[in-house]
């Protein structure tokens, strides 16, 4: 038995997962907010989202599984020796992609590879000459790589995409299905109805966001094990096993640091706004005293805090992971700590409103207690606030990272991130031949995480904020030819 | 009015004071100067004599806030809080943990900073509203559909990637500009030409997005129905009254941000090597040069309360229905 280890974040992202599981549920009970979620699972653009955003969760879980292997008795220990255990600290992620992680190159390759970046000294029939060497690992079953490499590639892309292709079909069949197995409907009907868009829920555009990730993950699959899908880095490590690996850090980021904002947000939010006078001045004279330092400043003087602190206790660390580990943490926090203003000046302006409303009234005039009237009164009318900031701040931390992380005060430099790979990318781009995987693969899986959060995110902004819908941009129809559009009729005219 | 200003410039400096305990606490209680010493000397040269010689070095050896060994009033005054934080308020800045002097730095570095962020800044603000405003008078159109979909897309992308795929493709491959440095004179605008475009480019995005939903607040008002059914085309409607009316908000809320456009942009300067502020702290945070970070926050936070006031004033005489009491 492997021994579990719980680090520091783990415990964070799954305490998150049990939140939001508690949102779903309470906000199943309550008919309100399944109503307002209701418009939110019938968009489109946010439901195909949502996919994506699955697709990064659940690789973030994946990595945040972690444990200690057990490694076999040591020749001649006794038998009662206590077990040891691997002193390296893996995640389910890293254990599933093992020969990836350990398929090592000297320096940079580029993607499907079979030979060096640079050329170096080598041996051949006992002479030395200046030639690419072949990799490690990257297409060593290839016999003669400069006649193979290409077929080998496209029947290999084939393969997995074909395999991703039947996955495709599965799970089209499988949701057709499940939509009607209540019903007497066939499931023919089922999918001409998904794929006419007459369903409540806009499974086609789940369907299809969903297919292209199983495509390209059956190409990745059927490729991976032979060579390096998007190269290899400086020392050797694959890239595309890195911007896997970094997703969780961004995952963590976003969601901590938000989760680490709400409680003083909250708390101090609606302090202010329902006590007024001297609470409120208070209040307000902290998070503008907290607003006026330059955040950049302020987080890294925060993240000097914590790097005397880590050195000076070094035996509370077992393991590298661990220390690393605790400055993403720490960092979360301080994210949290240092940006909890502008969410506590909107919720005290929302409590103050709400402290006049006649019901609120009505309750002191019954003589609830000041904390009673906040909890069941003013708390649950201002979510609709601190969820409508909480999504829309989290893909702006994920780009946040990548700046701090460039200023030195990010992330340990040993955990992977994005901003870590865009800053090895950024000497890579000066080389000449320009080595642009690195950058490649950050950007496209960054922009993948934070594009189809921003999308989410404005549904459930246009759901909570009806202010928002007046200025919700609409894809125009056919039938509408206004006069004062020629140019976008001519276009729709021409589809 | 003039006792509206005083009362907020009272409440400034009882901000800045707040600022100036809190960073005291920071860097001085919740971590000594042992720790700061030992950090800069680093590696295996630490010894306790080191760490003293450093301390002395810097002026870090006195008591925190009580000088038991002093006479007089030099009991309050060599002390570590009054020789270093307090001294702030008088902009006397000291010396840097490598010995120079801050003020100095500070004033060599503040054109370098200008010259990078107003043309920044004031380019931005026309390309922006120019972007906006577009996607305004296309409503309901393909334009607007797709200008704001790649305004989503731009948001999404991190700044450093417009740098370095813009020094990548500007620099390297067409050679049109530098990489990076700076000169004064007439060559001053062509290493100035791609830090500006990048920073137009990576603030697109967000304000554009933004600036169209306040054109699009106003043009649901009464005055531009009335505008409208008299008969203006939608294109006067647009240039004379929405846009001036939109315009009144959007300038309130940049004049808060004039002030800390001395402070440059971090990231850019650093990136193209310009010699302003901004590089100036990134550098000091990664010397861990503790002495620049916390006159950093100092002038960081002075200049965030000038733009608040700003703004207050700003409110007034851009619009007559306000008046400050």
């Amino acid at each position: 038995m492997p021994k579990i280890v719980l680090l520091a974040t783990d415990i964070a992202l799954y305490g998150l997962l049990v939140a939001i599981a508690f949102y779903v549920w309470h906000a199943l009970r309550t008919p309100t907010l399944r109503q307002t979620w209701r418009t939110v699972l019938h968009d489109p653009v946010a439901m195909a989202a949502a996919v994506v955003l699955m697709f990064f969760l659940g690789v973030a879980v994946l990595d945040s599984l972690h444990f200690r292997s057990l490694l076999p008795p040591a020749p001649g220990a006794a038998a009662g020796a206590p077990a040891a255990y691997s002193t390296r600290t893996l995640s389910v992620l890293d254990w599933l992609l093992e020969k990836p992680r350990e398929a090592r190159e000297k320096s940079y390759s580029v993607p499907l590879a079979t030979h060096g970046f640079e050329k170096e000294s080598i041996v051949v029939n006992g002479k030395s000459i200046r030639d690419y060497p072949r990799l490690q690992f990257g297409g060593t079953h290839l016999k003669d790589p400069d006649a193979d490499w290409a077929p080998d590639v496209a029947k290999r892309s084939a393969q997995g995409l074909a395999g991703g292709a039947v996955g495709v079909g599965v799970l089209w069949l499988l949701v057709a299905w499940l939509r009607v197995a209540r019903s007497r409907a066939s499931v023919a009907a089922s999918l001409r109805a998904i794929w006419h868009r007459n369903t409540a829920i806009p499974w086609r555009a789940m369907l299809l966001t969903a297919s292209f990730i199983l495509l390209c993950a059956g190409w990745v699959a059927a490729l991976w094990p032979f060579y390096h899908v998007f190269g290899t880095d400086q020392t050797g490590n694959d890239v595309l096993y890195q911007a896997l690996k970094s997703i969780r850090t961004a995952v963590v980021i976003g969601s901590l640091a938000t989760l680490a904002t709400l409680p003083f947000a909250i708390v101090f939010g609606i302090l202010a706004g329902y006590y007024k006078g001297r609470v409120d001045d208070v209040i307000q004279y902290l998070y503008t005293m907290l607003s006026s330092i330059p955040s950049v400043l302020l987080i890294a003087a925060f993240v000097l805090m914590i790097q005397v602190f880590v050195d000076k206790n070094p035996q509370m660390f077992e393991t590298a992971l661990q220390r690393a580990d605790i400055r993403l943490f720490l960092l979360a926090t301080i994210l949290g700590l240092t940006g909890w203003a502008s969410l506590a000046r909107l919720l005290r302006a929302e409590t103050l409103k709400l402290s006049e409303l006649d019901y609120v009234q009505a309750a002191r005039a019954f003589g609830v207690s000041n904390l009673n009237i906040m909890r069941r009164h003013i708390l649950p009318n201002v979510t609709h606030v601190v969820l409508i900031v909480a999504v829309l701040d989290f893909s702006g931390l994920v780009l946040y990272e990548a700046v701090l992380s460039y200023v030195g005060v990010g992330v340990d430099p040993t955990t992977n991130s994005f901003g870590t790979m865009i800053n090895s990318a950024r000497t890579e781009m000066s080389r000449n031949p320009t080595v642009w995987w690195t950058l490649a693969a950050a950007f496209a899986f960054m922009v993948a995480l934070v594009l189809s959060m921003q999308f989410f995110a404005s549904a459930v902004n246009e759901a909570f904020d009806p202010r928002a819908r007046a200025f919700r941009v609409r894809r125009p129809k056919a039938s509408q030819k206004t006069s004062e559009a020629p140019a976008a009729a001519a276009v729709v005219a021409a589809d | 009015m003039i006792n509206y200003i005083l009362r907020r410039i009272g409440y400034g400096v009882l901000i800045l004071i707040g600022v100036n305990l809190f960073t005291f606490m920071l860097f001085f209680t919740v971590n000594t100067p042992d720790d700061m010493a030992r950090m800069n000397i680093g590696g295996k040269r630490v010894t306790q004599d080191a760490i003293e010689k450093w301390k002395v070095e810097r002026g870090y050896d006195k008591p925190l806030f009580w000088n038991a060994k002093a006479e007089g009033l030099d009991k309050l005054k060599k002390t570590i809080f009054v020789e270093r934080s307090l001294q702030l308020f008088a902009f006397d800045f000291g010396a840097s943990d490598s010995g120079r002097d801050i003020g100095y730095e500070l004033k060599r570095r503040v054109g370098p900073s200008i010259a990078l962020a107003i043309p920044t800044f004031i380019l931005g603000i026309f390309v922006v509203i120019v972007f906006s405003l577009l996607l305004v008078f296309f409503r309901n159109t393909y334009v607007e559909f797709w200008g704001v979909t790649v305004a989503v897309f731009l948001l999404s992308i991190s700044s450093l990637f417009y740098i370095i795929v813009g020094q990548f493709f500007f620099s390297k491959l067409w050679k049109l500009v530098p990489i990076s440095g700076f000169a004064g004179g007439a060559d001053l605008f062509i290493f100035l030409a791609l830090p500006v475009l990048i920073g137009i480019a990576s603030r697109l995005g967000g304000e554009a997005l933004f600036y169209r939903t306040m054109f699009l607040e106003e043009i649901g008002k009464d005055y531009v129905r009335t505008a409208r059914s008299k008969g203006l085309s939608e294109t006067v409607v647009l240039f004379r009254h929405v846009l001036r009316n939109a315009l009144l908000p959007i300038l309130t809320s940049t004049v808060a941000v004039l002030p800390l456009l001395f402070l440059g942009a971090l990231i850019m300067e650093s990136f193209f090597g310009i010699p302003g502020l901004g590089s100036y702290t990134i550098d000091a945070i990664n010397a861990q040069d503790f002495a620049v970070v916390r006159s950093m926050v100092f002038v960081g936070s002075v200049l965030y309360i000038i733009g608040l006031i700003l703004t207050d004033i700003s409110y007034t005489v851009a619009d007559p229905r306000i008046r400050l009491s």
